[in-house]
């Protein structure tokens, strides 16, 4: 896979001072990646259901002959389920833990922006009780009116090894 | 152990590689030697493989190795020209010494050190059979006071030594140097050097790359002539060598080392020598073990070139069907429908043999795995003192290389356990009539998309009444269960099992047969076992072929399709009413002629919607397969084709899911997911906790032992 070799993130980081990321629509929020994740954006064309997974995993597809799992982001989230609509994109993320690398699909309503943020715009997420879960928010970031949830990426496919998984076993 | 840091780690790579080749053609020659009646051809094999383990490893610096080969080299020296006998103590000792030289050899690569003790005590035993034919005459006479004094370096005895060392002229040329070497021997003892001269030409005629001096030397030293030899190990084939103590009328070694000695030999033998190495195929080579040398194994594999340049032939191929298509995408045009199809047509035909070909590449022949059981056998009957004859057949079978690594050490526990538990003692067999030399066989060959290897003995059988109680007093199974001996027989994989009445060195230590199961369930394989008390045991172990592609029967269940692998299908029925039985409310039973079989509802197990199941069985289509010894019926909508399927691992990018062995992709792009048999029986057993006991008392799949 074209993986980006950290040491050019930390580049973009020491000469800029920004990060670019990729933002997309979610029920009316906005939530941002680092577009240095972001492997593609394709169309929802349906996928294959996995039995024995939780219901946001809404299947795998065949990736150019890899089985890429894709994620209802609002399902995971806890949000309204909705129909997918012509707008509906599944966003195609690399996601690292430790050396793990793992490639994932995660449906969204539609994509937005794409902003720069410094580093020290994204700001930690304030304690808003449970509303949403906030280990997958790495931070906010104020985008002209609105705010960009800047997601964690990594937490979002890690979580699904492990609990997760098992209590929907049950 | 001086490594040489200069040498390139790839030609040690090499080395180690040829080192272990050797040993291998040394140990197999050993353990097919007839020691009545040896067979010279063979030993002159042996003689040569040793002889390169010797050289190549004092080339490399490995001065431990070659010194210690050499001796192992002298004796079958003397065994080659015919002067010693062979007898089951030498061969023995020889195979010790391989085992040795291949630890060594081990140590070298990893850096590490080898025990001591064990090569002095390998010397010895060398030095005392070298002696023991002191009586035999006056040249092995003054041998054996010389290796005497070899012996006791303690004594410390200075000696005199008249070298003879005549460089052939091209010595220079592969880059050896004849006064490094008799620095070398400088630092051995005082010596004296006299040049011969005569053959320097006159100066127009002189090439200056050709050696031309020749040396007469007097060494008094307290080394040993291996010692001195030692110096020479590298050009042993460049040179005429003569090393005598002075005084002793005789030379202790026929002369020249072996190069001109053994040319005509070499020559005669080479075809021998091709024609077994052709036999052996790539069976030399180097072959999985355990340990380390696996994960090194695993990053490699050697491909002959005749399956390389026919994949490039093939790729050749596809490049002109692509030309063409793409012509014909350019320019479509209605005309040319017939040369598209045409054009499809090859390329089907070409990416199945490309395919075929790649996969083939992945396959070796089963005797890698099998070579090393002649050794073991040989060793464990004299251990357990029995006699016993291995019988190898099919070892020409391919399987995938991953799948050969992995069975290697399965295989050596079923070997084992045949001959301690299996075969019983000499005095037993004969009283009970049978030969008194036990048999075990090995056995490949293919079935369907599997490979089936038998380990078989000839020996007590397994004793059902025995294991049954056992069972019992363990609580694995119920006193009040009916069970047919051949079930019976099955619960020696259950672990804490044993039949045998006391734990062996052989058999007690490490993986016990559960452990075998589940090493061999984790290649996606099973083993079952039959007995015949009296007659013998035979451990089948059913593999997949490759790891990679299955054949796979496609269903459809709901909206979805799945794989149903073709190994675990033993047929697809159409329910009908007089033969499903619905057992206590809920579970339903299948009558299989006189099996009962469990029917399993692939909609609810994996909690698919599909649209409101329809309660009856009645008219569906039920695929039975099996795993193990238990069998069980899967309803599914509808019958797809059968295909080969490439699998694709759902770990990747997500994780392993219960019930799945993998994914793969349909020729419409999409995925399908292959079912994982037991793993489906496994959970069906789990989300249906209700006991499904038919009047048969069809016992599910074995329950979980803690």
């Amino acid at each position: 896979m074209n993986e980006a070799p950290n040491g050019s993130i930390e580049t973009v980081q020491v000469r800029e001072g920004t990060n670019q990321y990729l933002t997309f629509l979610l029920d009316g929020e906005e939530y941002g990646v680092d577009i240095l994740r972001v492997q593609e954006i394709r169309g929802w064309e349906g996928a294959t259901q996995v039995p024995n997974t939780p219901p946001y995993v809404r299947g795998v597809i065949n990736l150019r002959g890899t089985i890429v799992p894709i994620i209802d982001l609002r399902q995971r989230f806890g949000l309204e389920v909705v129909e997918y609509g012509p707008s509906t994109v599944v966003v195609v993320l690399r996601t690292e833990n430790g050396d793990d690398e793992k490639v994932m699909g995660i449906v969204v309503d539609a994509v937005s922006e794409v902003y720069n943020f410094a580093a020290d715009e994204v700001k930690p997420p304030p304690n808003i009780g449970d509303q949403m879960d906030m280990r997958y928010a790495r931070g906010l970031a104020q985008a002209g009116d609105g705010l960009v949830i800047v997601l964690e990426i990594d937490q979002i496919l890690s979580g699904l090894g492990g609990s997760v998984f098992e209590s929907a076993n049950n | 152990m001086a490594k040489g840091s200069d040498i390139q780690n790839q030609l040690l790579d090499v080395f180690f590689e040829e080192c272990e080749e050797g040993l291998e053609t040394v140990e197999t020659g050993f353990l097919e030697l007839d020691v009545d009646e040896p067979d010279s051809e063979q030993i002159n094999l042996i003689f040569r493989a040793l002889h390169s383990i010797k050289g190549s490893s004092g080339s490399f610096g490995f001065t431990a190795i070659s010194e210690f080969a050499h001796h192992a080299e002298t004796l079958l020296d003397e065994i080659r020209s015919g002067t010693r006998g062979i007898d089951a103590d030498i061969v023995n000792l020889f195979l010790k010494s391989g085992d040795h030289i291949r630890a060594m050899v081990e140590a070298a690569r990893e850096g590490s050190t080898v025990d001591a003790a064990e090569t002095q005590t390998l010397t010895d035993a060398f030095k005392r059979i070298l002696e023991r034919a002191a009586g035999e005459g006056a040249e092995s006479g003054s041998r054996s006071s010389v290796t005497n004094e070899e012996e006791a370096p303690a004594e410390s005895l200075d000696r005199t030594w008249r070298i003879r060392f005549e460089p052939n002229a091209s010595m220079l040329q592969t880059g050896n140097d004849p006064i490094r070497i008799l620095r070398g021997l400088e630092d051995l003892g005082s010596l004296t050097v006299v040049a011969a001269a005569e053959a320097i030409p006159v100066l127009r005629e002189i090439e200056p790359e050709n050696a031309y001096l020749s040396f007469e030397l007097e060494l008094t030293t307290d080394g040993s002539e291996a010692e001195i030899r030692e110096n020479f190990a590298w050009v042993e084939d460049e040179c005429r060598l003569t090393i005598e103590p002075v005084g002793s009328a005789e030379a202790l070694v026929e002369a020249p080392l072996d190069a001109d000695a053994s040319d005509g030999e070499d020559q005669a033998a080479e075809a021998a020598d091709a024609s077994a190495r052709a036999e052996g195929g790539e069976a030399r080579r180097s072959k999985p073990r355990s340990g380390g040398e696996n994960a090194r194994a695993n990053t490699s594999i050697r491909v002959s070139t005749d399956k390389v340049d026919a994949l490039i032939n093939m790729v050749g191929e596809l490049v002109i069907i692509q030309s063409m298509l793409s012509d014909i995408g350019e320019n479509p045009d209605p005309s040319k429908m017939g040369k598209l199809r045409e054009g499809l047509a090859q390329l089907q035909n070409n990416t199945r043999e490309l395919q075929e070909r790649v996969m083939r590449i992945r396959m070796l022949p089963i005797s890698f795995a099998f070579n090393r059981f002649p050794r073991l056998v040989h060793d464990l009957s004299e251990q357990l003192g029995k006699r016993v004859e291995l019988k190898i057949s099919g070892e020409g079978t391919e399987l995938d290389k991953n799948v050969l690594e992995q069975i290697g050490d399965p295989l050596v526990h079923l070997v084992r356990n045949s001959l301690d538990h299996g075969l019983e003692p000499s005095d037993v067999r004969v009283a009970a009539g049978k030969s008194e030399v036990g048999t075990v066989r090995l056995n490949a060959y293919h079935r369907g998309g599997n490979i089936l290897i038998e380990v078989s003995d000839d020996g007590r059988g397994i004793d059902a009444e025995k294991l049954r109680a056992k069972a019992i007093a363990r609580g694995l199974i119920d006193p009040e269960e009916v069970m047919s001996d051949e079930r019976i027989q099955q619960l020696v994989f259950e672990p804490g099992l044993s039949t045998a009445e006391k734990v062996s060195d052989v058999s007690g230590r490490g993986v016990g047969m559960d452990v075998v199961r589940r090493n061999v369930k984790a290649l996606g394989g099973n083993i079952q076992v039959y007995s015949k008390p009296g007659e013998g045991t035979t451990f089948t172990v059913r593999l997949p072929l490759t790891l990679a592609i299955l054949d796979g029967q496609l269903v459809r269940v709901g909206s979805e399709v799945f794989v149903i692998p073709l190994v675990s299908i033993i047929e697809s029925l159409q329910i009908r009413a007089e033969t499903s039985n619905t057992v206590a409310g809920k579970a339903d039973v299948y009558r299989l002629r006189n099996e009962a079989v469990p029917i399993l509802r692939l909609h609810d197990i994996f909690g698919m919607d599909c649209g409101g199941v329809d309660a009856s069985l009645v008219g569906k289509l039920m695929v039975v397969v099996e795993s193990g010894q238990t069998k069980a019926g899967l309803v599914v909508d509808e019958l797809l084709g059968q295909q080969q399927v490439v699998i694709k691992s759902l770990e990747t990018n997500f994780k392993s899911v219960a019930g799945f062995a993998g994914a793969t992709i349909l020729g419409d792009g999409t995925v399908a997911l292959i079912l994982d048999v037991p793993g489906v029986m496994d959970q069906a057993g789990k989300s249906r906790p209700r006991p499904r006991k038919s009047k048969t008392a069809e016992p599910q799949p074995a329950p979980a032992v803690g």
